[in-house]
């Protein structure tokens, strides 16, 4: 948490400063309301002529004082919305822009959906924090400070009761909480997992129903629902204690001072009686400050370990070391179109089987270079070295004769149109998706037409209501996937790369689509190259090179008729695919 | 997923009563314990405004053990007086000595009348004849009546207090949990064409989210509320009885507070439904921004990712430090109304006590009504934020049960026998849409013979598996006739007909559990050696082996199982299921195909002498099939095996031929 605040600017600690010391008002003027408050009740007691006047003019003061206390609070308010606001604003945006500089493993280490709360809920908890922390963390302390050194001369039995019930009190929500707390995040857990088995009942109805399942759903969605319930009902009934036992015990603090105060002032003499008597009606509320002081003090504690352990995942997060380190050269290569693998060997940064091994191959410019292998053979990681998601652990990889890591971002990037196995939409119109980012060249409206057409996707797009213009929900929901994937690829193309990398990005359409816009690509990319993986033979049948991958190692380079000829692998998957009666017509 | 944080915005349902009323109704079965509950908190109400009254007789009672008998003093004087000094004095069967009386008048004479304290210092040297006369009289026994009365009021308050916190607690959950299983439950009788036209995320909502909303309300807000307007009103109704004059000082000093809080609240309202919107709309970017990471990357967009990242983050700020600050402000000026009523009570009960109109313990009782006054104000506002929370959330739960069913089918009385089916299933000029008046399938005839493998293909939207929809009576027909065996599916029950059906579908469902739980599924009765029989057949017993825990391994998102794996489990599930037809829908979509080929041939022994019915998106997976059903727009076009319609060299043929077609 500390670590967090190192964040604040100068600026930020003048203002938490300026609170402190704004506080100290705040507390000093609050509590000299009391005092007034016993002069007032002492000058009602007595007699005399100006009585009415006086107690006018310590009335005066006393508003005067709250009126002071109030425009104090107002400004530590307005401070600390500031400060946890812009606290909030400056540490997101840090959080953000690291998690943009991550690579894929980053990304994988602590996967999209924490890294989405940790940018989002763990902030806003942290905000919170600051917020009610510049309000009770400096008040409560303060306060019971105050309260105490103003009362600890004025009787000894009382300053014993008070002490009596904050100590009962704090032992009570103590306790109450050690059982609580626990349970809290138990409850939390219990939750996700009522949202699971509902989530699983909504997402598989078919099967549930096809099974006649229902019951046996209904009955785990039972158990969880039970648990939940009886967990929450122990929580809540034991919390109920909570608040009739702090006002029991407030109550006890002003009746018991009371009676107290009853038999002092009785066996006293008459000299005394009357201070004993301003002075027990002044306890009455410093006493309640002091056991008000120590309640905040005591929920703050409470609530500080779930804020120190959002603030340890933002700190995970803005701690890791990305990986992927950017390079120098920004310039133009000699070379367009190639791509080079040398001796390439890659594992997870963790892991100790290596998931490609020793991989070499050249893509000349204009070539179409084809992936197969069945799943898990490594053809999408091998694919994804070249833009970077991950560094080769061996070997290396050259991108127009320069190795991928000497580049600049940027620079290699432009040079690549990677279209990923799953479509990735942002929320905006067709037109502002298929020229996401930025790239070499301007894409004009013209390119975009044209990029859309060759994708196939010309048709349903100019089906739309506002045709280009058309609004794309988030994550693309009003698509479906086969529109997604040609929107995705159109993308690419509207880029004009030197080096187009399809990952597996053909299979979700159908053959039909599928062979139309690979002749359509052919024609229009013919100075490009071409990186594809693919699952069908049918798909890359017809490419210069295919690369057959198994288990992570190359079992074959060649084309489609070379490798029926010699490699065993690749023949059993054209075999699973097609006759092989149609393997030799094809 | 972010939750919404709890009374910040609250949601204006569209009709407040009607949903609270529905919300009590369906609370019935808790109605007495809801009433006693509610009970117990105005009562516990009405002792924290009486014992005010008796902490003011308290004080009072203590204030008349500090002021010396006065009335007392001047008879002493007079008779003092009377005597000259001459005999001693009887008074309330004390003897005042003559002795004494002369210290008396000595120490009278010495007196300075102006100083109040060396009076009463003065007064301690009485004699002390005359001192247990006039010394302050505090009635002890009184004392301690009140003081037993006001600890059994505090004691008894705090008990009703927590047995109706404790109720509460018990109502709510139960009330809760049973929302939630009406919920589940109701899941299971609602037409699979609700779930088209509804988002997942939002029934979840309505399952978490809202139920929590209402469960939590009822748990506080509820008995607060009722707590509070009693509060309030007694403690109004105190302060005319104890003093009408002070009362309207009271009300008059907070309403100006109050009216200007209400200001702040309603401004700050703004800010939060601001900031509400932001937030939404800042994390649906975060989150779009992660999930598209590698395509943000690869395409140079993180510029411009964090640009617009500013721009919502920016405008979070302002609406975001507002309404805090705002929100902030309801405490300090609370505290302020407080003091100033305070203030204004003193001023007003001083004068009325120099006038003699009142005692001091009126003043100390209005020292605390003002607090019971000001107190419930903002709180009865607060509750009543969350009451129309309640309401809107309770509309949403109810919208949901009350949603139309799927009909009743307790009519039926035909049943077919599992091991009696021969299999034979007509398809009989099928209309149907998903929409009224959007038909997809338009007039579909077919004969499937007993034992035949059935194929259906072609593009995507072309009807497929609405065709097994309707078949496994998801959807009911708009017109024409489904029969089994010559029965209409109309006669026959659900459970019935999905009894007679075995199902893969391409959604690798699988749920949290173990595997064996998985592949058994509701079939309790299955034994391991079943199981893993299955799972040889469709070869995924050797990386069952090679698990950990084997058959116990849990599937939570574990990263360890690919998509072809998942797939494989439901596939040995399916198998499991002994039934006379088998679907599969597109049931080894992510099997890669050399695994294909080899369930393929598993399924292939599964099927002989069933019918079954085959959706393919890989055409290789279909050839062997003995009847192919090519569909597009919601018609069969063709219809025959592989050699026939290849004949054809129709449609299927060319969707067969299109992946060999050599790219240039």
């Amino acid at each position: 948490m500390l670590k967090l605040f190192k964040n604040f600017t100068i600026k930020e600690w003048l203002i938490v400063i300026m609170c402190v010391l704004l506080t100290c008002v705040n507390v000093s003027l609050e509590l000299r309301i009391p005092d007034y408050m016993s002069d007032i009740t002492r000058l009602i007691q007595s007699t005399g002529e100006d009585v009415t006047n006086e107690i006018l003019i310590q009335g005066l003061y006393m508003i005067l004082c709250a009126f002071g206390s109030l425009i104090s609070a107002i400004i530590i308010g307005y401070a600390s919305a500031r400060l946890s606001s812009s606290f909030s604003l400056n540490l997101r945006e840090k959080i953000f822009n690291k998690v943009e500089s991550f690579g894929d493993s980053e990304v994988k280490k602590f996967s999209t959906a924490s890294l989405i709360t940790r940018t989002t809920n763990d902030v806003t908890q942290i905000e919170m924090l600051i917020a009610m922390g510049l309000h009770m963390i400096l008040r409560s302390p303060i306060m019971a400070i105050w309260a105490i050194s103003k009362i600890i001369g004025k009787s000894i039995e009382w300053s014993m009761l008070t002490a009596g019930c904050v100590v009962l009190l704090l032992s009570v929500v103590i306790t109450l909480m050690m059982i609580v707390l626990p349970r809290f995040k138990l409850i939390q857990k219990l939750i996700d997992k009522v949202n699971g088995v509902t989530r699983e009942n909504l997402t598989g109805i078919r099967v549930i129903r096809a099974f006649n399942a229902e019951e046996f759903q209904s009955n785990r969605f039972e158990t969880v629902n039970e648990q939940l319930t009886g967990i929450q009902m122990f929580n809540q009934r034991l919390f109920a204690i909570m608040g009739p036992m702090m006002n029991l015990v407030m109550h006890s603090l002003v009746f018991g001072i009371y009676i107290i105060g009853a038999y002092l002032i009785y066996n006293s003499t008459m000299a005394d009686k009357i201070t004993l008597f301003s002075n027990m009606v002044v306890f009455t509320s410093y006493g309640m400050q002091v056991i008000m002081s120590f309640l905040m003090l005591a929920f703050i504690f409470m609530m500080a370990p779930r804020s120190q352990i959002s603030a340890n995942r933002i700190n995970e997060v803005l701690d890791e070391e990305i990986l992927i380190k950017e390079g120098k050269f920004g310039g133009s290569t000699d070379q367009k179109g190639t791509v080079e693998f040398r001796n390439v060997s890659f594992k997870y940064p963790d892991a100790d089987e290596y998931i490609l091994e020793d991989i070499s191959f050249t893509a000349n410019k204009g070539e179409t270079i084809a992936f197969i292998g069945s799943t898990g053979s490594g053809k999408s990681t091998l694919i994804n070295l070249i833009p970077r998601f991950y560094d080769a652990t061996k070997g290396e990889i050259l991108v127009d004769g320069i190795n991928v890591k000497d580049y600049k971002f940027e620079t290699l990037n432009n040079k690549l149109g990677y279209v990923p196995q799953k479509a990735v939409m942002f929320t905006g119109t067709v037109e502002e998706n298929v020229k996401y980012g930025t790239s070499s060249r301007k894409i004009a409206i013209d390119d975009i037409k044209e990029a859309i057409k060759v994708a196939q996707a010309k048709d349903f797009v100019e089906k739309m209501e506002d045709k280009y213009h058309s609004h794309i929900a988030r994550g693309g929901t009003n698509l479906s996937g086969g529109q997604k994937q040609r929107l995705s690829i159109a993308r690419a193309i509207a880029r004009k790369p030197e080096i187009y990398i399809f990952d597996d990005t053909f299979s979700a359409l159908d053959y039909k689509t599928d062979s139309i816009l690979r002749n359509e690509l052919k024609k229009y990319t013919k100075n490009s190259t071409n990186l594809i993986v693919a699952q069908r033979i049918g798909t890359i049948m017809n490419a210069d090179k295919i690369i057959v991958l198994d288990e992570g190692k190359c079992v074959g380079i060649g084309t489609h008729k070379e490798l029926l000829k010699k490699c065993k692998v690749y023949k059993e998957i054209a075999l699973s695919q097609l006759s092989e009666e149609e393997l030799k017509n094809a | 997923m972010p939750r919404p944080g709890r009374n910040q915005v609250a949601e204006k349902p569209k009709n407040f009563f009607g949903s609270l009323k529905k919300l009590f109704n369906s609370l019935s079965t808790w109605k007495n314990l809801i009433i006693f509950s509610l009970l117990l908190a105005v009562i516990s109400a009405i002792f924290s405004i009486i014992a005010p009254k008796m902490l003011s007789k308290l004080t009072d009672e203590i204030t008349l053990g500090i002021k010396p008998d006065t009335e007392l003093l001047t008879e002493i004087n007079n008779q003092i007086k009377e005597n000259n000094m001459q005999k001693d004095i009887v008074i309330n069967d004390v003897t005042i000595t003559i002795n004494d009386q002369i210290e008396y008048v000595k120490l009278l004479s010495s007196m300075n009348v102006n100083d109040q304290d060396a009076m009463l210092k003065t007064f301690d040297k009485l004699p002390s004849s005359i001192y247990s006369l006039v010394k302050p009289k505090m009635n002890i026994d009184n004392i301690r009546n009140i003081a037993i009365v006001l600890a059994i009021l505090y004691l008894l308050g705090s008990i009703f207090n927590y047995i109706e916190g404790y109720n509460m607690a018990t109502v709510s959950n139960n009330f809760a949990r049973t929302l939630r299983t009406n919920i589940s439950y109701k899941i299971n009788r609602l037409p699979l064409k609700f779930f088209d036209n509804h988002e997942t995320g939002d029934i979840l909502s309505r399952i978490t989210n809202d139920i929590d909303t209402i469960h939590m309300n009822l748990n506080q807000s509820l008995a607060n509320l009722i707590a509070n307007l009693t509060l309030f009103l007694g403690s109004m109704v105190m302060m005319f009885v104890t003093n009408w004059i002070m009362a309207i000082v009271a009300i008059l000093s907070s309403l100006f507070g109050f009216i200007f809080m209400f200001i702040i609240l309603s401004k700050s309202q703004k800010y939060f439904e601001q900031k509400q919107k932001i937030l939404g709309e800042l994390n649906g970017y975060i989150e779009e921004m992660y999930s598209g990471h590698t395509i943000v990357r690869t395409y140079n967009g993180i510029n411009n990712a964090q640009k617009e990242f500013d721009r919502l983050n920016k405008g979070l700020y302002k609406s975001n430090m507002m309404s805090q600050f705002l929100s902030g402000l309801m405490g300090p000026f609370m505290g302020f109304i407080g003091n100033f009523g305070y203030v204004c009570v003193c001023i007003a009960g001083a004068i009325l006590v120099f006038n003699g109109h009142t005692t001091f313990g009126t003043i100390v009782a209005f020292m605390v009504y003002i607090r019971l006054f000001t107190n419930p104000l903002s709180q009865i506002a607060q509750s009543m934020t969350s009451m129309q929370s309640t309401a809107a959330a309770s509309e949403r739960v109810f919208e949901f049960l009350d949603e139309e069913e799927m009909e009743s089918e307790t009519h039926i009385t035909k049943h077919l026998d599992k091991s009696k089916v021969k299999g034979e299933i007509v398809f009989d000029h099928v209309k149907f849409g998903y929409d009224p008046d959007k038909t997809i399938i338009k007039d579909f005839s077919v004969k499937v013979k007993p034992g035949q493998k059935v194929a259906i293909v072609g593009p995507t939207g072309a009807g497929k598996t609405t065709l097994v929809n309707l078949l496994m009576k998801f959807y009911d027909i708009n017109s024409g006739n489904i029969t089994i065996d010559g029965v209409s599916t109309k006669e026959l029950t659900r459970e019935n007909i999905h009894d007679l059906f075995c199902m893969v579908l391409q959604d690798t469902w699988l749920f949290e559990g173990s595997i064996r739980d998985n592949i058994k599924f509701n079939r309790t009765d299955l034994s391991d050696e079943e199981i893993m029989n299955a799972c040889k057949v469709v070869g995924v017993s050797h990386f069952i082996n090679a698990l950990p825990n084997k058959l116990d391994f849990e599937l939570k998102d574990s990263e360890s199982i690919s998509s072809g794996q998942k797939q494989l489990f439901t596939i040995a599930r399916g198998m499991l299921e002994d039934a006379p037809f088998l679907i599969l829908d597109e049931a080894t979509s992510n099997v890669d195909t050399r695994t294909e080929e080899l369930v393929q041939k598993a399924m292939d022994k599964l099927t002989v002498g069933r019918t079954s019915f085959i959706i393919a998106h890989r055409l290789s997976t279909i050839k062997n099939a003995d009847l192919i059903l090519v569909m597009k727009d919601g018609n069969i076009i063709e219809t025959g095996n592989h050699k026939e319609l290849m004949k054809k060299n129709g449609f299927y043929a060319d969707l067969y031929n299109s992946q060999f077609e050599k790219t240039i």
